[in-house]
């Protein structure tokens, strides 16, 4: 059973960012990090294969009830939302697409921070539309921290504007913060 | 809303099951917890109520409010010929098994809105299969049983629905199949005419016949792994000797109850056998 989770989402420009952001998280993140990238139905195979190359953390593409350890990587298959099901277990919907993806991070964010409550960090990439925002809210109201790519130096702004709109996000980072503000572990949110 | 992290969240959420149970019969206790609290905080948003436990009298009163519950309970938005990959594997791998048969019985274990039914006897009518089959697609939600049975999908989904085709190593266009009305279409009524649309709810019916092939995909997704264990087992009762059984490309039934007694087919398809 974890502590906690780390929740990511991306969309577009999402694929470098997701890169150096794991690369820079190193091996010594003890939380489970699960990954919800927008992609089409089949194309989670090319992204774990991507992501597994520089990757210090095992990357896998998760499956329904598979458990989670700490210090892997799990990403949401396409034409799938994935969510967290319980403290220990991931779970997989055929739900309406949410902001037009299936996968949606609002999706994966909302369930992990009602499992997870205070033990959820967010982190929210680079993307074109609006997905995520509402996640943001779900952890932070949960207690959770968020953080969110700083849309002046994220690809594609929109999606982190988005979630800065919401009032719901503890940290505005480049991406090369990032890893370190996760890495102290100060998890406690600034209100 | 509910609060995320409500500490009341999981105890009024078992009374309104227990409450669903009482007067309906309907079973959502062993459903998956993620999708379940999903949908009922969209039914909340959508009956503009605060608690979950307000959603108790609401359908102890209004059987037409629960009625729109159930429904939502069993929507999920599904594609003809999704993954393409796993049809592919179909053709190749079990249409020449299902030809060795005189006669080939297959279910489609919650059908939802009818798309891989119909998917199916496409495929086997251009394998020259479907007047010796008989197709079964059951859900336990009548109302997408009514739908399935029309046949009738909107036409924008269409492009998708013939390209996922082609990539299955369709013989013919997908326009074959169907019949364009104003924004929607129909799809023939001989492919119709070899499914049997009929109600069975996984969760509280029993064995369904003999069947050479059961289609059971992104339904267990939606239910816990003891559920999902009892209802493996029904599938598994469910099929002739030999039988084959496909469930999602996501789901993972190797480790189940019942996993030690199939025998693996296209491992990334999810396709296995009744061993001997």
């Amino acid at each position: 059973m974890s502590d906690g989770v780390l929740v990511i989402g991306a969309s577009a420009g999402g694929l470098s960012a997701l890169e150096s952001l794991l690369l820079e998280l190193g091996s010594c993140f003890s939380y489970p990090v699960i990954i919800t990238k927008h992609l089409a139905s089949g194309d989670e195979e090319g992204l774990s294969k991507f992501l597994g190359k520089t990757s210090p953390l095992p990357v896998s593409i998760a499956y329904d009830k598979q458990k989670m350890v700490d210090n892997h990587v799990y990403l949401a298959p396409g034409g799938y939302h994935l969510q967290v099901e319980d403290r220990e277990t991931l779970s997989l919907s055929i739900d309406a697409p949410v902001c037009h993806s299936r996968p949606s991070v609002d999706v994966l964010f909302q369930s992990a921070a009602d499992v997870f409550g205070t033990q959820v960090v967010g982190v929210l990439l680079t993307g074109a539309n609006k997905d995520g925002a509402e996640g943001v809210r779900a952890v932070k109201q949960a207690g959770g921290l968020t953080i969110v790519q700083n849309p002046e130096t994220a690809e594609v702004p929109t999606m982190p504007k988005s979630a800065i709109a919401t009032g719901c996000v503890d940290h505005v980072l480049d991406l090369s913060d990032m890893a370190v503000c996760l890495k102290s572990k100060n998890f406690k949110p600034e209100t | 809303m509910t609060e995320p992290g409500d500490s009341y969240q999981d105890f009024e959420l078992k009374l309104l099951l227990s409450a669903v149970q009482e007067k309906y019969g309907y079973q959502f206790g062993s459903y998956a917890r993620a999708s379940l609290i999903r949908r009922v905080k969209r039914h909340m948003k959508m009956s503009g109520v605060q608690h979950i436990s307000d959603l108790i009298p609401l359908f102890l009163h209004d059987e037409s409010a629960f009625a729109v519950f159930v429904k939502d309970m069993s929507v999920v938005v599904t594609e003809m010929f999704r993954n393409p990959d796993f049809f592919k594997s179909l053709r190749e791998n079990i249409v020449p098994i299902l030809k060795t048969y005189p006669f080939i019985k297959i279910w489609h274990a919650g059908c939802a809105s009818g798309q891989e039914a119909y998917s199916m006897a496409i495929l086997l009518d251009e394998e020259g299969l479907l007047d010796r089959c008989q197709i079964y697609a059951t859900d336990f939600n009548d109302q997408a049983l009514r739908h399935a049975k029309s046949g009738i999908y909107p036409e924008a989904e269409m492009a998708l629905y013939e390209e996922n085709y082609r990539k299955t190593g369709g013989k013919k266009e997908l326009s074959d199949y169907f019949h364009r009305g104003y924004d929607s279409v129909k799809f023939n009524g001989r492919l119709a005419d070899h499914i049997t649309f009929a109600n069975h709810n996984l969760v509280t019916d029993g064995v369904f016949g003999e069947m050479n092939l059961i289609l059971c995909r992104n339904v267990l997704i939606y239910f816990n792994q003891e559920l999902q264990d009892r209802v493996l087992q029904l599938l598994f009762d469910s099929l002739c000797s030999r039988g084959v059984l496909c469930v999602g490309k996501r789901e993972n039934i190797l480790f189940s109850s019942i996993g030690n007694q199939l025998e693996v087919t296209d491992r990334d398809q999810r396709i296995y056998r009744k061993g001997n």
